[in-house]
């Protein structure tokens, strides 16, 4: 299937999701409001004619103005793969998670959560994966902010205290 | 002969005791291997046969109460700088530390945006050797263990 027909067969089902469509780069992809994400994942996922049953990667981005997450999906029996982007607002950064679905989407969205604080919703166990549970903040966002020390330990060199990009 | 004079015909010794315990404790520091990243790959490799560490009367030990030395190797983060701490606390005295890499030594790439590693194992542990290298060869680690031997018999390691 090409990603045009992936494309007709969600805006059939689901017509009020699709934000974007791009067809002209070289992974075409779908930008998705969050509302029914979870649902349009599982039409991907269980209709026989889409067959999406991998999720190869899920990644967080931080765009400035908003946060978003994009998916990379593949379908092992007819070899087609589409991408999924959804976008959310910064001060309320929800999706619907995908961990029912495909089990990849667990700690990917742990990860995701850790370092962008997307919190992801009806998540099995949304909490931080790779930062200690007790870390303030989420240090891929851009407005992150190294804090001075963590626990009592200094986190900038002595050396380095004060010196900005600028300086150097 | 170094640190003592022989009366062979007596076969009495005479030295300071404070020599003859560092050369005992520099003939064979057993090491508690704190593999933390690529380094620790470097560090097996000079454990294992072509370099054999084992010649230098070295043992990796598993248990930080039978270590004399902690190697550690590799990216320490700021998660598993209290572990690093612990486990150098429960070693028993006296104790040395090898910092092996740039990382341990200051912090390696991460240098400027590691929000999440510590700038140098020195800040949490005093270090003896630092052994310079991303990572280092088996022959930079083995000269930190000769550096830090003759540290040892000339009593300046470990204070």
């Amino acid at each position: 299937m090409t990603a045009q027909e992936i494309y007709n067969s969600i805006q059939e089902k689901f017509p009020d999701t699709i934000v974007e469509f791009n067809d002209s780069v070289l992974q075409p992809y779908i930008k998705l409001t969050p509302d029914q994400f979870n649902e349009v994942c599982q039409f991907l996922r269980d209709t026989d004619t889409l067959g999406f049953d991998a999720l190869m990667n899920l990644s967080g981005v931080d765009y400035g103005e908003e946060l978003g997450t994009v998916y990379h999906l593949y379908s092992m029996q007819h070899r087609h793969k589409i991408v999924l982007k959804v976008n959310v607002p910064r001060e309320h950064a929800e999706i619907p998670t995908v961990a029912d679905l495909w089990r990849t989407a667990d700690w990917h969205e742990r990860e995701v959560f850790d370092l962008y604080g997307i919190n992801f919703i009806n998540h099995p166990d949304m909490r931080r994966i790779l930062l200690p549970d007790d870390w303030e903040g989420y240090p891929l966002r851009k407005d992150y902010v190294q804090p001075e020390e963590y626990n009592g330990i200094t986190i900038a060199h002595p050396d380095m205290k004060g010196n900005s990009d600028e300086e150097k | 002969m170094g640190w003592f004079d022989t009366h062979n015909e007596n076969n009495i010794f005479f030295g300071k005791l404070e020599d003859a315990f560092n050369w005992g404790r520099a003939s064979s520091p057993w090491p508690i291997g704190f593999g933390l990243a690529c380094c620790a790959i470097e560090m097996m490799a000079t454990g294992a046969s072509h370099y054999d560490l084992d010649r230098f009367g070295t043992f990796f030990r598993p248990s930080p109460r039978q270590s004399d030395v902690m190697i550690v190797a590799g990216t320490v983060t700021l998660k598993m700088a209290p572990l690093l701490r612990r486990l150098y606390e429960q070693m028993p005295e006296p104790k040395y530390v090898i910092s092996m890499g740039s990382c341990a030594n200051c912090g390696g790439p991460y240098w400027r945006y590691g929000y999440h590693v510590l700038k140098g194992v020195d800040q949490i542990v005093p270090v003896d050797v630092y052994v310079p290298g991303c990572p280092p060869r088996p022959e930079a680690l083995l000269d930190g263990l000769i550096q830090l031997k003759e540290k040892i018999k000339s009593g300046q390691a470990g204070k």
